[in-house]
């Protein structure tokens, strides 16, 4: 090649850097349009019922589609109380396994249970709902709601009649089986990162093996662990199918857990087909967008927690 | 130190170890358990007819859900055609271009995005397609599978791509080769098992979507004839069949289920023996 032609073919793959440059940054920006769109779609939609109810949608626990009157507190109500029941089911079970996994477990069985796990954050959420509505709601029905009633009927959570299954108890049991995976393997990414010599300084003070779980990795992963418990949370709160299909489906607040609730997510899912006129669709829209607001919110405050604990070496779960 | 303080500190090893190993047992147990269900009763539910046959009506037994098996890999494939390239050029900024503020916002974004709620995504396409098309289409559903797989696959192909030596890129550097061809010749090729695990896992999750669905896809009893119009999906139709009250269509939703679940979990599987090829060459 001699130098002649050599200049026109440097300036051309120099366009071609440019080109391919832009090309793949405007690419990465879809992430904001994306974000952007989700918003505006949401807001715009939202108008009608903004307009209407003003800040009473979110305090009213009106739902009555009949009189086109519309509250989002059975919703709210529902999905925070679903998202705690699952919370309190998933969190000590999640961190457990992540200690067994990472700490406790003999080297051979790690790998297997590991990939069981990740397979179970696989499951489709409509596949554990179809479970939960022919397998789990009838065994919750009788033996184990009557169970929970004779010993914890004390407790208004535990009152009123225990025949419906499909109820809140259900919808957060679910909901727990739906984030268990993704809270064990965000912990287990957590714990992983805690630098060995931690262990070994405990070791050497002759601590057992639990003695060093406990002093030197899991009170060093405290702030990590508490954000892949949030991350759990804004996952909880936004699961629909499943908690959809066991939950009941009814707009009320009550306290027993027996008793059929819904969320934010199931009301959508299971009206938003039905929904005619102006002011219901728009009062759904309006669902979806506090619904949004919540879990960013959540998802925001787990990133940092995550990003500010370990730096990059923790990666991002799906 | 006495004798008996050594003796209960071994026991509080032993009852923890025993007590997280209990744990780890019920986090594995739902899983064996929705699938012996899956087993045994959408196992037998399967046929011949379940896979050439198109739902029958209320009442008449049996048909098959082809048209929903169809429809899901129509779906798979819009929602790849739209959301791959976006995704793996995204990655590619990421990982080989840009400052460091700028991506780690990226970054950010892209993980806030993939913890919106997937019946947030059906109610937005909802508004943004299906009311100006004037009703739910095949195209509104593999765009909203589409968009979702976006910030997943642009998280992984970003790790990858970094997982590949910085020698690869200063040897073509070296060679005075541009860098857009080293990008795309030597970095993205080196990595492509691993950009094509990442999207087929991407595939894989949205494979078993159905809250976007509900309002953009919808549904169709029979075909689609074409992307404008409404098409058949199979978690939908297992959501449909399952809230009906029919013993009927229970049963297909198993089979249904059972075969979703199949189509998922051995995406899952063969990628995992995909990616242990790749950390054998490492090692």
């Amino acid at each position: 090649m001699n130098p002649a032609n050599r200049q026109p073919d440097r300036a051309k793959s120099q366009h071609g850097d440019s080109a391919f440059k832009w090309l793949t940054l405007a690419m990465a920006l879809v992430i904001f349009v994306l974000i952007g769109l989700i918003g505006f779609e949401l807001l715009r939609g939202a108008q009608v019922s903004m307009h209407k109810f003003g800040w009473r949608f979110l305090v009213s626990s009106d739902w009555d589609p009949v009189n086109d009157v519309y509250g989002a507190l059975p919703a709210i109500f529902g999905t925070v109380v679903s998202s705690l029941i699952a919370l309190i089911i998933a969190v000590p079970i999640s961190v457990a396994t992540a200690v067994y996994l990472t700490e406790l477990a003999p080297q051979w069985l790690r790998q297997p249970l590991i990939m069981f796990i990740e397979l179970l954050a696989a499951v489709p959420s409509v596949i554990l709902g179809l479970w939960g509505i022919f397998v789990m709601v009838p065994f919750l029905r009788d033996p184990v709601f009557p169970f929970l009633q004779k010993y914890l009927g004390f407790l208004p959570l535990f009152k009123g009649p225990t025949y419906i299954g499909s109820s809140m108890l259900a919808g957060g049991i679910i909901v727990a089986i739906m984030i268990i995976p993704i809270i064990t393997s965000v912990s287990r990414e957590i714990l992983r990162s805690v630098p060995g010599l931690q262990r070994e300084a405990a070791y050497a003070l002759g601590a057992t093996r639990w003695e060093v779980t406990r002093i030197a990795v899991l009170s060093y992963a405290k702030k990590g662990l508490f954000g892949a418990v949030i991350l759990g949370l804004g996952r909880a709160l936004g699961e629909t199918m499943a908690v959809t299909m066991v939950i009941g489906n009814s707009s009320q607040i009550v306290a027993s857990l027996f008793a059929p609730a819904n969320t934010l997510a199931s009301v959508i899912a299971s009206e938003f087909n039905e929904a005619t006129g102006p002011i219901y669709p728009s009062a759904l829209f309006e669902l979806g967008l506090v619904l949004l607001g919540v879990t960013v919110l959540v998802n925001i405050l787990a990133q940092l927690l995550l990003k500010t604990f370990a730096g990059p070496s923790v990666k991002p779960q799906h | 130190m006495t004798v008996s303080n050594h003796n209960w500190r071994k026991f509080k090893n032993a009852f923890m170890q025993t007590l997280t190993f209990v744990c780890a047992i019920l986090v594995v147990l739902p899983l064996v358990l929705v699938f012996y269900h899956l087993v045994k009763e959408g196992f037998s539910a399967l046929n011949w007819n379940f896979f050439t046959k198109l739902p029958k009506a209320v009442g008449e037994h049996g048909g098959g859900m082809v048209n929903a098996i169809a429809g899901t890999f129509i779906l798979l494939l819009q929602a790849a055609i739209f959301g791959v390239p976006i995704g793996v050029l995204g990655g590619v900024y990421l990982s080989e271009y840009g400052g460091s503020k700028l991506n780690w916002w990226i970054r950010f974004a892209a993980d806030i995005l993939n913890g919106v709620p997937s019946i947030t995504w059906g109610v937005v396409v909802y508004g943004l397609l299906v009311v100006p098309m004037h009703g739910p289409s095949a195209l509104a559903g593999g765009i909203v599978l589409g968009m979702m797989m976006i910030p997943l696959v642009m998280r992984t192909t970003e790790e990858v791509l970094q997982l590949v030596p910085g020698g690869y890129r200063e040897a073509a550097m070296a060679l005075g080769i541009a860098k857009w061809k080293t990008t795309v010749q030597i970095v993205i090729r080196t990595a492509l098992k691993g950009i094509v695990t990442g999207v087929l896992l991407a595939l894989s999750r949205v494979a078993g979507e159905t809250a976007p669905l509900i309002f953009t896809a919808f549904g169709n009893l029979g075909w689609a004839h074409k992307l404008t119009e409404p098409i058949a999906a199979m978690p939908l139709l297992i959501f449909n069949y399952a809230i009906s009250p029919y013993d009927d269509w229970h049963r297909q939703a198993w089979a249904g289920a059972f075969v979703l679940l199949m189509l998922v979990l051995a995406i899952n599987v063969g990628v995992r023996f995909l990616t242990r090829d790749r950390f054998k060459q490492k090692a």
